[in-house]
């Protein structure tokens, strides 16, 4: 029998993690862009009594977190280690490369997930020192003093680099799910003739969604703020 | 008989320890009924004839059922035809002064051993770490002694129908030999005969197989499209199941 970490890093356990952790992120995001549309509101009063809300969870959203930061680190060294691993496998490549085309799921999305993921790495970094470790602004709503992030997101999202970049990482992000929610299924062994070309077809709504909705915000915020 | 002129730019390599490159050859005397492989020997027999070493490739049955034929065809593992390997390849499917690479399939854990021929003893330690059954010696059962439902037994015959060929490994980016692994243990994990070692026999040949230098798996599919057998994907996400049951259930 072998142990838990050779399974891990097993061909199988890999994929299985990333599998997992790549499902439970996307499962983040969903929650990440239904509360975020409160930025479409010119009021700025729901959305920061929804951060307020999350913040109030104390602990436990630190807990949650953690989970999430774990899961990333985990994540990126499973992709990473296929990464490598596949780089080791051929040393010689060929000179002429082709795809057979049908069944095959080869596309520009599944040959660069290395990179739109090291894209979406990047991009997490910026997007956390801008906003979670920002600039405090406060702000008072029903008596309650709390912190004005709605300000701060009006401030970065008016600068049109910053929109820019968004905009270009959300479609990275886009790619890496259209070829990743599906994958995750079929790396948790989970592949049923009649329902894959669902999950396949799902994969394509859910990587549209969540690009378009995400890079929608701040064009929105600034055709708000500086265009109109 | 109407005649094609093909350029050919082919593999060649002395050894597994020299370094190899292509090189370009015409052929004049090409007919649209020939064989692929067919259409090499013609080559060999010119190549000899000029005194030249002719150029080394696998093939035995040239029936399609062996998987000793490989070759990797303008970039496609077996060619541009689906379900079909070098071997049943014919040169109708090419159009007079087309140039065509032939390469051989490429994996660290399939060395060249000359030109085009690459060592694919890889597949035989996998197979021989968890790809057998226990049977009892004696007299032979009676036919239909262990009834298996219909879509049980067509699944197991479906995986059952890769030949070993290595195509999937060839085609993959990765390089990963996970589709000619999983139909071995999804054809087994299926029929009753394969249940004493169901579980040891997924975890030795996964073991093996990431032993042997392959690479991971990423869902690609492409192994699926190159497949002369069209082994489904289907069969890799049953031996990841398999892998799974082995270790926690
Ligand atoms: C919002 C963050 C992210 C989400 C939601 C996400 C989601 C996913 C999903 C669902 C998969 C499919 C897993 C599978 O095939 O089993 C995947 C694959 C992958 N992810 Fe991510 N990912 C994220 C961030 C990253 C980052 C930061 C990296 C950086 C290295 C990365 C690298 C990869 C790679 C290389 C693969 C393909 C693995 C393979 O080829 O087998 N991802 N991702």
């Amino acid at each position: 029998m072998p142990s838990f970490m050779s399974t891990v890093r097993s061909s199988v356990g890999k994929k299985f993690l990333m599998a997992i952790t790549g499902l439970a992120m996307i499962v983040f995001l969903i929650e990440h862009l239904t509360g975020n549309f409160l930025l479409l509101q010119p009021n700025p009063e729901p959305y920061n009594k929804y951060a307020h809300f999350l913040l109030s969870f104390g602990w436990l959203l630190i807990v949650a977190e953690l989970i999430l930061v774990a899961f990333l680190v985990i994540h990126m060294i499973s992709g990473i280690s296929v990464f490598l691993k596949k780089r080791q496998a051929r040393p010689v490549g060929y000179h002429v490369t082709g795809s057979a085309g049908k069944p095959s799921k080869k596309s520009f999305a599944s040959t660069t997930m290395i990179y739109t993921g090291i894209v979406i790495f990047i991009f997490l970094a910026i997007h956390l020192k801008t906003f979670k470790y920002g600039p405090y602004y406060e702000t008072t709503v029903d008596g309650v003093v709390m912190r004005d992030l709605y300000r701060l997101v009006n401030e970065v999202f008016s600068d049109p680099l910053y929109v820019g970049g968004y905009v270009v990482a959300m479609i990275l992000l886009g790619f890496h799910l259209r070829h990743g929610f599906w994958s995750a299924f079929q790396s948790l062994g989970l592949n049923h003739p009649r329902y894959m070309p669902i999950i396949y077809g799902l994969g394509v709504l859910i990587a549209i969604v969540l690009a378009v909705g995400f890079l929608g915000i701040p064009v929105w915020i600034y055709l708000r703020e500086v265009v109109l | 008989m109407k005649k094609m002129t093909l350029h050919l730019r082919i593999w060649r390599q002395k050894d597994a320890n020299s370094p190899g490159k292509l090189v370009s050859y015409t052929l004049n005397d090409v007919t649209p009924e020939m064989s692929f492989l067919e259409m090499l020997d013609v080559l060999n027999e010119h190549l000899i004839a000029k005194g030249e070493e002719p150029v080394e490739f696998d093939n035995d049955c040239r029936e399609g059922i062996c998987g000793m034929c490989s070759l990797v065809i303008n970039g496609i593992p077996h060619g541009p035809e689906h379900a079909t390997a070098t071997c049943q390849l014919h040169m109708r499917h090419f159009k007079d002064g087309d140039t065509i690479t032939i390469e051989p399939f490429r994996a660290k854990p399939f060395p060249v051993v000359k030109d085009l021929v690459v060592d694919r003893s890889a597949f035989d330690r996998i197979l021989a770490a968890g790809g057998y059954i226990s049977v009892n010696a004696g007299s032979a059962p009676d036919a239909n002694t262990i009834p298996i439902p219909k879509e049980i037994a067509d699944e197991a015959m479906d995986a059952a129908a890769c030949i070993g060929c290595g195509a999937c490994v060839a085609a993959c980016p990765n390089a990963s030999a996970s589709l000619f692994v999983s139909a071995k243990i999804s054809q087994l994990a299926l029929l009753p005969q394969g249940q004493p070692e169901r579980k040891r026999r997924a975890l030795r040949m996964i073991e093996q197989m990431d032993k042997e230098g392959f690479g991971d798996c990423s869902n690609h599919a492409e192994c699926e499209a190159v497949c002369p057998k069209e082994i489904s994907i289907v069969h890799i996400a049953r031996m990841r199941r398999e892998y799974m049951r082995a270790m926690f259930c």
